[in-house]
C-alpha cells in the first residue's frame, strides 16, 4: 500500500548539511497498522511527511498503491493526496470555524456535491463520537476532542490510507488510550491502513502490527511488535524496550546480587506467561530465584510478560535451568551487571 | 453654544465631511493595493507557497523606503507626480496620490504580519488533503487572520485620519486644515478646542468599531 523506496532527505541551511533520512526504504501492507519509533531528531516526522511528499525526498521514490508520488505533476499530486489523510500532533484545526465545518470546509474546497457533504460530517462525526458538538468551536473542546475532529476530517476525505504524525503526544494518558481505540476500531472497521510516528512505546505496543525503529536517519531494525518487542537486536531499540519494563534496578543492587548468582530476563508470550515456570525449577534444579522486577505488557496480538530474576545456585545447576526455559519458550538473557 | 455653531458650524461640518471623504477614498485605493500586496509577500516568502526571492526583496525594499519617509515630506515630493497624474495638486483629489503612497505599503506591511501569524500547521494539513495554494489562501490563511486583519486596518485608518490633518498644507481642507487655520494662525482657540473633540470621537469610534468586530470574527 505505502512503499518508500531508498528515501533520502538532506535539508541545507546555508553551509550546513543535515541529512534527516538516509536511504531508508520500508513497505506497508494493505490493512496494517505500522509504526515507526524513534527518540526526537531521530527522522521520523521527516519520514512521515515524505509519505505524502509533505517533504520531497532528496533521492528515492514514494509510492502509493502502487503510483510513485514523485513522479506526478502538481495536480495529479493534489488528487492522489486525496487518497492519503493525515493528522497531527496539535490537531491543525480552523480555530476560527465550527466541528463541523472544519470538517466540511476541505469537502466544499475538493468540490464535494452538497448533499453529499452533510452526510459525510454527520457519518463521521458520529464515527468519532463528537456528534453532539457539531456547532462548537475548537477552542471550547479538550485535546482530545480536538484530535477527533481533525480525524473526522480526515475520515470524510475517504482515504485509504491514514497518516499519523505523533497525534497521541499531546495528550494524557487517559486521552491517548481513547484515541489509540479510535485509530484501531478505524483500522478494522473501515478498512484503512495507518502509518503512524511515535516516541511512545505504549502506542506501538497497543496498536501496532509492524514496527520500524529509527536512529539518526536511519531504519535500523524492523519487524513484527512481538518479535522487536521479544527479541529486539538493534541497541536502540533495546533502549526503547528495556527502557519501558521497569527494569531500572540500580547498579549497586546489580553488584551484590551478581556476586552469589546470575541476573536474568525472562520474557514470555502469550500463554506461556500464565505457566509457573520459577516453582518448576525450584522443584527440578538446586537454584533459589527471586523476582527483582516484573510485569505484563499487552501487546495487540498478545501479551507479553517479562520478569527480572536472580537466580542464586550452583553455577552449573542455574546453567540447566536456563536451559530448560529456554526449552519451554521463555527468552532468556543474561543481564550485564 | 448656539453661537459658535452658528458662525462656525458649517466650516466644522464642511471641514468633517473633507476628512471622511479623504479618509475613505485613501483607505478603500490601499486597501485594493496593500491588500494583495501583503498576500504576495507571505507568499514569496522564504519558505512561502511561492517563494521568490527576488519579488520579495525588491517589494520588501520598496516598502520600507517609502515607510521611512515623513508623510509631510511625502506630500511635497510628491507634488510633480501628483500633478502628473491627477492634474491638480490641491484640494481633496490633490491630496489622495500621496495618502495612498503612505498608507498602502502600511497596510501591506499589516495584512502581511497578520498573515504570518496563521497557524503553518494548519496550512499544511490543507496541504495534505490535496486542495490547491490558491483555495488555502482564501478559505484558511485570509479566514483564519480575519480578526488580526481588521484590527490592522483600524490602526490604518487611524494613522491615515492623521495623516489628512497634515493634507491641509495642500489646500485639501479636513478637520486638521481648519483647527491649524482658525484655531492657531487666526487665534481662535475654541475652533480648535472643537476641532479635538471631534477627532477624539472619530478615533474612538473608529478603534471601539474595528475592536468589536475583531472580537467576533475570532473564536479562540
Amino acid at each position: 500500500m505505502i512503499e518508500l523506496k531508498n528515501v533520502s532527505k538532506t535539508f541545507t541551511t546555508g553551509k550546513k548539511k543535515v541529512e534527516a533520512l538516509k536511504d531508508v526504504s520500508l513497505k506497508i501492507n494493505k490493512g496494517e497498522i505500522y509504526g515507526v519509533i524513534g527518540f526526537s531528531g531521530a527522522g521520523k516526522s521527516t519520514l512521515i511527511r515524505c509519505a505524502n511528499l509533505l517533504e520531497r525526498p532528496t533521492e528515492g521514490e514514494v509510492f502509493i498503491d502502487g503510483v510513485d508520488l514523485t513522479k506526478l505533476k502538481k495536480w495529479q499530486l493534489r488528487k492522489a493526496r486525496g487518497k492519503i489523510g493525515m493528522i497531527f500532533q496539535h490537531f491543525n484545526l480552523l480555530t476560527t470555524a465550527t466541528v463541523y465545518e472544519n470538517v466540511a470546509r476541505p469537502l466544499k474546497l475538493s468540490k464535494v456535491p452538497k448533499h453529499e457533504i452533510k452526510e459525510r460530517v454527520d457519518k463521521y462525526l458520529k464515527i468519532v463520537g463528537l456528534e453532539e458538538k457539531k456547532n462548537v468551536y475548537p477552542a471550547q473542546l479538550s485535546g482530545g476532542q480536538k484530535q477527533r475532529v481533525a480525524i473526522a476530517r480526515a475520515l470524510a476525505q475517504e482515504p485509504e490510507v491514514l497518516l499519523s504524525d505523533e497525534a497521541t503526544s499531546a495528550l494524557d494518558p487517559n486521552t491517548t488510550s481513547s484515541i489509540l481505540e479510535l485509530l484501531l476500531r478505524v483500522n478494522k472497521e473501515l478498512g484503512i491502513t495507518i502509518f503512524l510516528i511515535t516516541h511512545e512505546l505504549d502506542v506501538i505496543q497497543r496498536i501496532c502490527d509492524r514496527v520500524g525503529v529509527m536512529h539518526h536517519g536511519e531504519l535500523v531494525e524492523e519487524g513484527s511488535v512481538i518479535d522487536v518487542f521479544t527479541k529486539p537486536q538493534h541497541p536502540q531499540t533495546r533502549k526503547f524496550v528495556f527502557d519501558d519494563a521497569n527494569f531500572q534496578v540500580p547498579d549497586s543492587v546489580k553488584k551484590g546480587l551478581s556476586a552469589t548468582g546470575c541476573l536474568v530476563s525472562l520474557t514470555f508470550i502469550g500463554e506461556a506467561s500464565n505457566e509457573p515456570f520459577l516453582a518448576a525449577i525450584t522443584k527440578k534444579f538446586e537454584v533459589v530465584p527471586s523476582i527483582l522486577a516484573g510485569g505484563i505488557d499487552q501487546l495487540k496480538a498478545s501479551s507479553v510478560g517479562k520478569l527480572l530474576i536472580h537466580l542464586q545456585g550452583d553455577p552449573a545447576e542455574v546453567e540447566k535451568a536456563i536451559s530448560y526455559l529456554e526449552s519451554q519458550h521463555v527468552t532468556v538473557e543474561e543481564v550485564a551487571s | 453654544m448656539i453661537e459658535f455653531w452658528t458662525e462656525w458650524g458649517t466650516d466644522i461640518t464642511e471641514a468633517f465631511w473633507q476628512t471622511l471623504l479623504m479618509t475613505g477614498i485613501s483607505l478603500a485605493i490601499s486597501i485594493v493595493i496593500g491588500l494583495p500586496l501583503g498576500i504576495l509577500l507571505v507568499m514569496t516568502r522564504k519558505g512561502g507557497q511561492a517563494e521568490n526571492r527576488i519579488f520579495y526583496s525588491i517589494v520588501n525594499t520598496i516598502i520600507n523606503v517609502i515607510r521611512s519617509i515623513p508623510f509631510i515630506i511625502l506630500l511635497f515630493l510628491l507634488l510633480p507626480l501628483t500633478r502628473a497624474l491627477v492634474g491638480t495638486t490641491i484640494g481633496v483629489e490633490g491630496v489622495i496620490l500621496p495618502l495612498v503612497v503612505y498608507t498602502a505599503p502600511y497596510i501591506a506591511r499589516l495584512m502581511e504580519s497578520a498573515l504570518l501569524e496563521v497557524n503553518k500547521g494548519v496550512i499544511e494539513a490543507y496541504e495534505s488533503m490535496g486542495i490547491s495554494t490558491t483555495k488555502i489562501i482564501w478559505s484558511v490563511i485570509i479566514r483564519e487572520a480575519r480578526s488580526t486583519m481588521i484590527l490592522g486596518l483600524t490602526i490604518a485608518t487611524i494613522g491615515l485620519i492623521g495623516a489628512t490633518a497634515m493634507a491641509g498644507l495642500v489646500g485639501a481642507g479636513g478637520l486638521g486644515d481648519l483647527a491649524y487655520q482658525y484655531g492657531h494662525l487666526r487665534f481662535e482657540p475654541v475652533v480648535m478646542y472643537v476641532v479635538i473633540i471631534i477627532l477624539i470621537i472619530l478615533v474612538q469610534a473608529m478603534q471601539t468599531f474595528g475592536n468589536v468586530l475583531a472580537r467576533r470574527l475570532r473564536k479562540d
